[in-house]
């Protein structure tokens, strides 16, 4: 099947049948206003040279293609390379998007911004970019992940944003997103809302993607110029969905190039156990997206699990539902036992901590390499670097810090 | 004829205005909503909205939310809901007075029982209408034609941040009433009515016949006097749910007695009596 990756998302923001815009009709004029800013800045030679230069001089891109050559030997097949966003300034993709949408804020003339954060990670990119453009911001945060993370809301406030404790509903990531919106649609003269990931309703998913497409295209760049051929694997792990989104898009097109996507298989794959979303859900609503999402029978959102808290969440970015509808992408799920070997393994054999997150792309891809000839050339989404999971994985595993 | 419309038509020929209080079903449970909402149509209620509990109630406010969670930590199914509703719909509060029953739904629970057989399960269990507050006119054209259908009410909402021509579109797809929303943000109480609220009203009026009956944010007497002469309704939510946040820690009978204390106030100033 033939899928250009201009086609989608149509003007109302689908990818295929999925995405568009669930949202209260308060925000819609915000959406449309957003839409119409975000068009024009992405074809506005100026907003897009300015972006680049802080990826360039402030992120620190184009992050390496590093070939791993010892996990390459572990796994005993094809040849194992790393694109490093572990290196951006802040450690992971994450801030690729926020820088974007920071300075889509500005040029909005919007003096305030707010986002929502699981682990911390967005929000402290968020908050990062907020005092890079000198923007306020407020970040919503689960009270169950504000005691989890307490190192990264400390860097929060020491960046100048407030950190909102959500106490409604299951105090996580969920739950900081509904609040988020509800602060958006009281605020929305003067605020823009950074989601972190490809999900929400149009533009986001469309807008997320762009920004983050800095990742993919340097890895082709970067596969050419090092390989002088395109990756025959490309591996990125997958919660929302936003560095997968930014490492696929560019390789659409290429259809020689294998795309896998990796979903947190948690404690296993029955319900409330898990966050594989595109494996174990259904299409259904979520955050004012329609996309594949974990949820009741009736209706309700799922409870989900993972050890990774970047990964765990019901919902996922419509555009890779429309991705695994169309057979594109490949989507499998790797568990928290595995994940947290990969963690070790890749630590010890290549001196890179990687995220929890990143650990489940670590895993599938020594899976499939490991079945390959040795001159295939498999392609990891480092996404992020392990340091904020330390205090988790020593307390899973009886240590303390 | 739909119970909504000659609700109205009713309402317009005697020159009084609709008061419409909101209730989530199943909080603290079942039972005490199907009690509930006979004590409030007795206290004077025109039309009664049933929220149906829903997990990521993004256009609802932190006051209805917290009601919606634990109203689901209970288990509540929407076949329970429905069966409430039917029992409520078959008791003399309601025969007697003509209320119409609507329900205020996310669009992730009727999508996921289809369309068609949530709106044929809520006819079935006596309502007249739905409100669907995530599911804006852009989205809404299958629902909007399996309620048309069957005669069954499919309410919009309009909002300060509207703009005009959108807001004809949605006034085009919008039957039974107008939801007008009072103020930007989502539903809670507020302190004031902003002066272009009345702007508004007066230009939806010159484009619809439409009731046009405002809700978000109303709690007191003296926002219904100002809102009165510009409506044919008014909604309240969040003002009467929160009473339902002491359920349990003090007797039963001093909150419904405050409650309906509170709709017999709000009624009195809607109708123009001191």
């Amino acid at each position: 099947m033939t899928v250009s990756p201009s086609a989608v998302p149509d003007q109302q923001g689908r990818f295929g049948p999925y995405g568009g815009r669930y949202v209260p009709e308060t925000l819609m004029f915000a959406l449309e206003q957003l839409t119409e800013h975000y068009l024009a800045a992405r074809e506005d030679p100026t907003f897009q040279k300015e972006f680049h230069q802080y990826l360039t001089h402030y992120v620190g891109r184009p992050s390496p293609l590093y070939f791993a050559e010892r996990l390459t030997r572990e796994a005993g097949g094809a040849r194992i390379y790393l694109k490093r966003e572990d290196l951006n300034h802040t450690g992971a993709h994450k801030i690729n998007n926020c820088i974007g949408q920071a300075l889509l804020t500005r040029r909005m003339g919007k003096p305030r911004i707010i986002a929502e954060t699981g682990a911390g990670q967005h929000g402290v990119a968020s908050a990062t970019a907020a005092a890079l453009f000198g923007l306020e911001c407020k970040v919503y945060m689960g009270e169950e992940d504000v005691r989890r993370q307490r190192l990264n809301v400390f860097k929060m406030k020491a960046l100048g944003s407030t950190v909102f404790p959500v106490t409604t509903g299951s105090r996580t990531l969920r739950d900081a997103i509904n609040e988020a919106m509800r602060d958006w649609m009281a605020t929305v003269a003067h605020t823009h809302y950074i989601i972190g990931s490809v999900v929400g309703p149009h533009p986001f998913p469309m807008m997320v993607r762009d920004f983050q497409s800095v990742i993919g295209r340097e890895t082709r760049e970067q596969c050419l110029a090092q390989l002088g051929r395109l990756p025959d694997v490309v591996l990125a792990c997958v919660g929302g969905g936003s560095n997968s989104a930014g490492m696929f898009h560019p390789f659409i097109a290429d259809h020689s190039v294998e795309l896998v996507g990796v979903e947190a298989g948690g404690r296993g794959l029955s319900a409330g156990q898990h966050a594989a979303t595109l494996n174990q859900g259904e299409p259904g609503v979520l955050h004012g997206t329609y996309s594949y999402v974990l949820q009741t029978p009736e209706g309700q959102t799922a409870d989900v699990h993972s050890v990774s808290a970047g990964l765990d969440y019901p919902g996922v970015g419509p555009e890779h539902s429309y991705w695994k509808d169309c057979g594109r992408v490949r989507y499998t799920s790797v568990g928290d036992d595995e994940a947290m070997k990969g963690f070790h393994l890749c630590s010890r054999l290549e001196g890179i901590l990687p995220a929890l997150e990143t650990a489940h792309a670590v895993v599938e891809a020594m899976r499939i390499a490991s079945t390959r000839a040795h001159e295939d050339v498999v392609v990891i989404c480092f996404s992020g670097r392990g340091d904020k999971d330390c205090y988790e994985v020593a307390r899973l595993e009886g240590e303390e810090i | 004829m739909n119970p909504i419309d000659q609700l109205f038509q009713r309402l317009r020929t005697e020159g009084r205005k609709a008061f419409i209080p909101f209730l989530s079903a199943g909080d603290p449970d079942l039972p005490t909503t199907t009690m509930l909402a006979q004590e409030v149509v007795n206290a004077g209620a025109d039309l009664l909205e049933i929220g149906f509990p829903y997990s990521d109630p993004i256009a609802d406010g932190p006051v209805i939310q917290a009601s919606y969670t634990r109203a689901l930590q209970k288990g509540l199914t929407l076949d329970a809901i429905f069966d409430m509703v039917r029992q409520l719909a078959d008791t003399p509060a309601i025969t007697t007075r003509q209320v119409p029953l609507v329900g205020m739904v996310s669009y992730s629970l009727i999508h996921r029982r289809g369309p068609a057989s949530f709106l044929d399960q809520a006819m079935r269990a006596g309502m007249s209408g739905i409100i669907v507050p995530d599911l804006p006119v852009d989205e809404s054209e299958e629902l909007t034609r399996q309620c048309a259908i069957r005669d069954f009410k499919c309410i919009h909402l309009v909002t300060p941040t509207t703009p005009r021509p959108r807001a004809l579109r949605i006034v085009q797809r919008c039957t039974g009433f107008l939801y007008c929303v009072s103020v930007a943000g989502i539903t809670g109480e507020r302190q004031r009515i902003p002066e272009e609220l009345h702007d508004q009203l007066a230009w939806l009026r010159s484009q619809t016949t439409l009731p046009l009956c405002v809700g978000f944010g109303i709690s007191k007497p003296d926002q219904v006097r100002l809102l009165r002469e510009s409506v044919d309704g008014v909604i309240v939510g969040s003002a009467l749910v929160r009473f339902l946040e002491q359920w349990g820690k003090r007797p039963a009978t001093e909150i419904v007695a405050e409650m309906t204390q509170l709709v017999r106030t709000l009624g009195r100033a809607l109708h123009g009596e001191p």
